[in-house]
């Protein structure tokens, strides 16, 4: 243990490897003393946890009914947080509605800002018509309604999960242009690119080997800070019955399925929103502490 | 404002700054409702796309999959369908300017008659949210700036993260349960109750304005209650983010060096805070403001589903839920329009007031 220390606080790394993992190691250091985003962390790995190990770990099949059953209260026997309407164990389903939550939350996060980088990265890069055309482009498409837009777009394709990331990733990307093409602008004229361009390498090069590299940093705080609305989105589609299917225990469409009974058996609503809430509270708390330590400049919270 | 001419003849080579204010002001107007008509054409164009080029086939949504060969291509020949895209385009664009959405395909009337009689109803929820952001919201986010790190400041903090993390749609259930359903302090959902349906002539269309213009003041007070739990909530999303943004500008301008001097000069505290530092920040203000108020516009769709409120919102979910896509793309087209004004409002505000934003443009 001491000595893989004393390897990571070398003054002077031997090799690339040793030198990213010193930097890698100083920022969980730092990070670590930041208790709540500590706190997101931990809540994040346990959801993947609890999406990994979901068969072993739900009580009962989510997709069970059992009508003699239904909507028994938090706490009835083999029942933890009771049952909904057609008698479904809430519990098992919460836990493989954590399956789905990251399976939006992990294809937004990869159409989204990959779309934003390439968009923001050529726009920042090449400059001149290019740039204006693009931003102009990005500046109409941030300045939609993001939730009508994205039920238009539902509205027109189907309803569905994968519909629903696609309208989501759809309006989520122009922030990530925005960013990725301030980081362009700020590094495009610095002296390793003129190096690299010297040496002969073409635009796409430079672009996806040189200048991507270097922008990710503050995607990934951005994209963090973004998963919370994200996750609020799919579930407020998935309410409105426009997100999952009915049978699967999607958390939003849980909402909507207790809706009807909010009155008399409020924790079959409430539940998955508590779920959603713990989530996405995660997921802030998280952003806020990668900000702080990635981006300490626009360290809003502090 | 009024300068004697003799003054401005005097010395004619060299403009006044004001003057010249006046014209990058004026530049920069020209720039942005520029702006707003690129962006709009922008919305339309997608919202046209989503309509006309999405489905697989939009002809079958408006006749049934069982219509005949006579009748699909009669359709297909009247809604323009084989004349080329850019065409349909401005053709859409024509019918888009004259407020022609089309009819529903619900009930037969035009969109935006519906859209007329909806909208006032999101307008009085999302104005009443705004105004619960604003009025509580600020001195929040003063108050937490001038006592940084204090109590306050971390109660401050928090309901702004809960409010970041919380499904709106969920506080809106949940707010109905506890206030309506167990402590019976508010109206459930709708408008007014049952008794007070249509009882107040339509002037605004917003009840409680129509209630209080007509004199009925019980149908006001129930009105009332019935708006208060969705106001409070939209309010308190726009809350979350206005007290936040109020504290960032507020610290901003504390730690500069004018404040310094203020109170090197002896002048009270409240003075340095409410007259130096707040009076710079207004212009700040009413543009996050402005944002806050179109995202509640938005916002107020799943909230109004929630308690029932016959707003925009529910209306194009209802459209959504039918597959009528005129109404749904009427609604999704004014909310945009409303939106992308208040967004570019916001910006001509800031260029406007804000002199080192003008000096950039």
């Amino acid at each position: 243990m001491s000595s893989l220390r004393s390897w990571l606080n070398s003054e002077s790394p031997e090799s690339r490897a040793q030198a990213r993992a010193a930097a890698i190691y100083h920022g969980w250091l730092e990070f670590r003393t930041n208790r709540l985003a500590l706190l997101g962390l931990w809540i994040l790995v346990l959801l993947v946890l609890i999406a990994i190990f979901a068969p072993w770990l739900s009580p009962h099949d989510p997709f069970e009914q059992n009508l003699s059953n239904r909507l028994l209260p938090l706490g009835a026997e083999g029942h933890l947080l009771g049952t909904d309407s057609l008698g479904r164990d809430i519990l098992s389903r919460l836990i493989y509605g954590s399956r789905i939550t990251l399976y939006i939350v992990s294809l937004v996060a990869l159409i989204a800002p990959v779309l934003g980088l390439f968009i923001g990265t050529v726009a920042g890069y090449i400059g001149g018509w290019t740039d204006t055309v693009l931003m102009r482009f990005t500046d109409i498409f941030l300045a939609f309604p993001r939730l009508v837009l994205a039920l238009a777009f539902v509205a027109a394709l189907g309803a569905g999960i994968e519909n629903a990331v696609l309208a989501i990733a759809l309006t989520a990307w122009p922030p990530y242009a925005r960013i990725a093409r301030a980081e362009t602008l700020s590094i495009r004229r610095s002296d390793y690119i003129s190096a690299v361009k010297l040496q002969g390498a073409g635009a796409l090069r430079i672009i996806t080997r040189h200048i991507w590299p270097l922008c990710i940093a503050s995607l990934v705080v951005r994209i963090t800070l973004d998963m919370a609305g994200i996750i609020l989105a799919a579930a407020g589609l998935g309410f409105l019955g426009l997100g999952a299917r009915p049978p699967s225990p999607e958390w939003g469409a849980m909402i909507a399925e207790g809706r009807r009974f909010i009155l008399d058996y409020w924790w079959v609503a409430t539940i998955p929103g508590i779920a959603i809430f713990i989530v996405s509270l995660a997921f802030n708390l998280l952003g806020d502490g990668l900000r702080d330590l990635l981006d300490p400049k626009s360290g809003g919270s502090s | 404002m009024s300068q004697p001419a003799a003054d401005s003849s005097a010395r004619p080579a060299v403009r006044s700054p004001r003057s010249l204010w006046w014209t990058k002001a004026g530049v920069s107007t020209l720039r942005t409702l520029g702006m707003i008509l690129v962006t709009m054409l922008g919305l339309l164009f997608v919202t046209f796309i989503i309509g006309r080029v999405m489905p697989i086939d939009p002809v079958i949504s408006v006749v049934g999959e069982r219509a005949s060969k006579e009748v699909y291509d009669a359709a297909f020949i009247s809604m323009g369908l084989d004349k080329p895209l850019v065409v349909q385009f401005l053709v859409y664009l024509g019918d888009v300017m004259r407020g022609d959405f089309g009819q529903s395909l619900l009930n037969s009337r035009p969109v935006i008659e519906d859209i007329k009689r909806v909208f006032p109803a999101t307008l009085e929820l999302a104005t009443l949210g705004t105004l619960v952001g604003v009025l509580v919201g600020v001195p929040l986010g003063v108050i937490s700036a001038v006592k940084r790190d204090s109590w306050i400041d971390q109660i401050t903090r928090v309901i702004a993260l809960i409010g970041y993390s919380m499904p709106i749609f969920w506080l809106g259930l949940v707010g109905l349960l506890v206030f309506y359903g167990v402590l019976g302090w508010v109206g459930g959902p709708g408008r007014v109750g049952i008794f007070y349906v249509d009882v107040v002539p339509v002037v605004t269309g917003m009840i409680l304005v129509d209630s209080a213009l007509d004199g009925q003041w019980d149908v006001f007070r129930d009105a009332l209650s019935h708006i208060v739990l969705p106001a409070g909530i939209l309010g308190y999303y726009s809350l979350a983010y206005i007290s936040r943004m109020t504290r960032s500008f507020m610290l901003e301008q504390l730690g500069s060096e004018y404040i310094t001097t203020a109170r090197v000069k002896g002048l009270s505290e409240w003075i340095v805070i409410t007259r130096h530092a707040f009076g710079n920040i207004k212009v700040q203000l009413i543009t996050v403001i402005a944002l806050s108020y179109a995202s509640l516009l938005e916002g107020s769709v799943l909230t109004e589903i929630i308690f029932a409120w016959p707003g925009i919102g529910s209306y194009i979910t209802t459209a959504l839920l039918s597959a009528d896509m005129n109404a749904v793309l009427g609604g999704t087209v004014v909310i945009g329009l409303v939106f992308v004004c208040l967004n570019v409002f916001s910006d001509l505000l800031y260029a406007f007031f804000d002199p080192r934003a003008r000096d950039k443009t």
